[in-house]
């Protein structure tokens, strides 16, 4: 787990962190977000110590992570940033292998873990492992990014807008693959991201930053049904009632026996969807392909 | 070309000692570039301070140079070899500087996030990425270094330029086209080498 | 220093004219010479290929190189050294004009073509034009060049401010070779920074 107590950080010219409070418990994702300029990043970029907090206590995995050499304490937390930041003077296998040759594993262990960890993050190692960074799409160096941090399998990523250069298209799919990979790896998680979309999504929970201070932090539904104030109600937009009813699925609520006519939506449908299927065929209900119809009355009542 | 078959001994020593004067001052400047670029890359100050000094010393002309070394290094293979080193450091430094500078910031960021040490990071990302920058900064300082070392046989540094000083001196045409000839071949073939090492 | 310069002041002015006679001529001709054929190969990309690579191989040859290799076909004077010096600016200026014609914005060329230009006037009043900052580049390499060449234009007889270094050192007279060292390196730097300064002024303008 990570935990934060009391962090500040001043910078010259403002934008840093102040007295800051925030947990994660293990193996859950958090996603921080907030306008530019709120500290967000910096926020992430002190948990590995890339920035030296100027007070309070910062202990991953219970272990005072400032008590630590800090070149270690990195070598133990994985880190993906925008477009992988790979090097590009190195093969995706020697990049992959960054940190386990850091650590000093031998040839064998090293390579079967590029192999597993590319496999991971859906990359046929035989395909990439000799491939420079340059030929890569944007998503393909993102996977290879996350393969990196992952290589020496450390309880602990850091992802700072991993998602940013990849094209819309694909995004939405590699950040249910990414996220989906590390729940079932039980990492835990500190996501920095602008995107709303991508933070209720993603996120066990979702901390919103202003001006270097932690405004509101709970789970997306939450934050969504209940925004703290109006600046957090505004950030997360006119549309917050809707970007909620993305987070439920039709088998998440009750649904009535009736048989209604139309064509009939998976149960794992999201709310949202469902909302938008009745609009546009101007119904109250909307037949389930499980069984049964799910109701106008039965989606406003889910808030 | 019958004084060129009798002295072929004197031909190819003149040959060697210009090409030891440009390979050694090229040493001595990148042990000194090397480390002064990598101290100054990421220090805005120092790195805009110690850069326009060094462009002020590169665009010296190489006679101005040595006159006003002379009075103090004096004559010879010494004095010459410190004059040129001072003449290609300028560019090897901006080279590193410029290679180092090149190096994207989420690189090094990635570098420092995985937890390679400063050094480690310097060897194993910095330094290979500035490398084009650096070679080609080296093809530069070569060929500054090929005229030069001419120019320095006025001071006593030996090489092919003694063939040209003295070959005017004493109206001996053939003497002048085979240093002057030589000194071409030199710098052509020195550039056509490093160019082939950049491409590598 | 100061005292040589006392009691030598027109050794001193003479060596400076003809510094400046023979960097000006020198540098002129090269630029007379480079410009124009910058223009006519700006069309021709394989002449303009091989011309640039030729400009190549000039720049790289050694300048006491290039001026001893002259005298036997020139002879020694002033002449054989502005020959040299102006063989010394064209490769700058010429490389720097090819790439600046030829890296001309290929939508400004276009609309020139569009609203009826002939290749001849998009030449010279679009692409020229848009050339002009590289062109200056090149001029100011060229130029610190020239001054610089010049100052080896005494060991052919030709003069400038490297007779007093070349002098003083045979008369083992240390105080003009300094004086002939500082001029050279001051007047290098002041071309160097002069045209630097016009470059920027152009750029802001």
């Amino acid at each position: 787990m990570i935990e934060l107590r009391g962090v500040t950080k001043a910078w010259p010219g403002g934008a840093g962190v102040q007295a800051l409070d925030l947990s994660v418990p293990e193996g859950e994702c958090c996603a921080l977000i907030g306008p530019s300029g709120c500290g967000k990043t910096t926020t992430l970029r002190l948990v590995n110590r890339l920035v030296e907090p100027d007070a309070g206590s910062i202990r991953i995995g219970g272990a005072d992570a400032l008590k630590q050499d800090p070149v270690h304490l990195r070598r133990g937390i994985g880190y993906v940033i925008q477009e992988g930041g790979l090097f590009p003077h190195r093969r995706i296998g020697a990049n992959v292998a960054t940190v386990p040759a850091l650590l000093g594993w031998n040839a064998a262990r090293t390579r079967a873990r590029v192999e597993e960890v590319l496999t991971l993050v859906g990359l046929d190692p035989a395909r990439y492992r000799d491939r420079w960074p340059h030929q890569l799409s944007g998503g393909e160096r993102q996977r290879v990014g996350v393969a990196r941090a992952l290589a020496a399998d450390p309880p602990v990523l850091l992802l700072d807008e991993p998602f940013g250069a990849v094209d819309p298209l694909r995004r939405a799919q590699l950040q249910a693959e990414v996220l989906s990979l590390l729940k079932h790896l039980r990492k835990t998680v500190l996501l920095v991201t602008h995107d709303v979309q991508e933070a209720v999504r993603l996120g066990d929970s979702v901390a919103l930053m202003r001006g270097g201070r932690l405004v509101q932090h709970a789970a997306p539904a939450e934050m969504l049904a209940h925004p703290a104030d109006g600046f957090v109600a505004e950030f997360l937009g006119a549309d917050r009632a809707l970007t909620r009813l993305g987070l439920f699925r039709i088998r998440d609520v009750p649904r009535d026996a009736a048989t209604v006519a139309g064509e009939a939506l998976p149960e794992a449908t999201t709310l949202r969807d469902a909302l938008s299927a009745m609009l546009e065929r101007g119904v109250r209900a909307v037949p389930v392909t499980e069984g049964g119809a799910l109701t106008l009355e039965a989606v406003l009542r889910s808030r | 070309m019958r004084w060129t078959w009798r002295n072929l001994d004197t031909i190819g020593a003149a040959l060697g000692e210009h090409v030891l004067l440009v390979g050694a001052a090229l040493l001595l400047a990148g042990v000194v570039a090397l480390p002064l670029g990598v101290l100054v890359a990421r220090r805005p100050l120092w790195r805009a301070a110690v850069l326009g000094a060094s462009a002020g010393l590169y665009s010296i002309p190489t006679l101005a140079l040595f006159a006003l070394l002379v009075p103090l290094l004096g004559l010879g293979f010494r004095a010459a070899l410190l004059a040129l080193a001072s003449y290609a450091m300028p560019v090897l430094l901006r080279a590193v500087v410029t290679g180092l500078e090149g190096v994207a910031l989420a690189v090094r960021e990635a570098a420092d996030g995985m937890g390679l040490t400063p050094r480690q990071k310097l060897w194993q990302v910095e330094l290979p990425l500035a490398l084009p920058s650096v070679l080609a900064g080296l093809r530069v300082a070569v060929a500054t270094l090929v005229s030069a070392a001419t120019v320095a046989a006025y001071i006593g540094g030996g090489g092919l330029g003694v063939l040209i000083l003295t070959g005017l001196d004493q109206g001996h045409t053939e003497k002048i086209l085979v240093g002057a000839t030589l000194v071409c071949a030199l710098a052509l073939a020195a550039d056509v080498a490093l160019r082939r090492m950049q491409r590598a | 220093m100061i005292g040589w310069l006392r009691a030598n002041p027109d050794a001193f002015l003479d060596a400076l004219l003809q510094h400046l006679a023979l960097s000006v001529s020198g540098l002129l001709i090269g630029v007379a010479l480079a410009l124009p054929a910058a223009l006519l190969l700006a069309r021709r990309p394989v002449l303009a290929e091989w011309a640039s690579a030729g400009a190549g191989v000039l720049r790289t040859l050694p300048s006491l190189a290039v001026l001893a290799a002259l005298l036997p076909l020139l002879g020694v004077g002033f002449t054989p050294s502005v020959v040299a010096l102006a063989l010394l600016a064209l490769p700058p200026v010429l490389l720097h004009a090819l790439v600046g014609l030829r890296g001309a914005e290929p939508a400004a060329v276009e609309a020139a073509r569009g609203m009826g230009f002939t290749p001849l006037q998009s030449l010279l009043r679009v692409e020229l034009p848009l050339a002009l900052p590289q062109v200056f580049a090149g001029l100011r390499t060229a130029a610190v060049q020239v001054v610089s060449g010049a100052s080896l234009a005494t060991f052919i007889g030709g003069g400038g401010l490297g007779d007093l270094v070349t002098q003083g050192m045979a008369l083992l007279d240390i105080p003009q070779v300094q004086v002939g060292g500082i001029a050279i390196a001051l007047l290098a730097l002041a071309t160097e920074g002069g045209f630097g300064w016009l470059q920027r002024r152009w750029e802001r303008a």
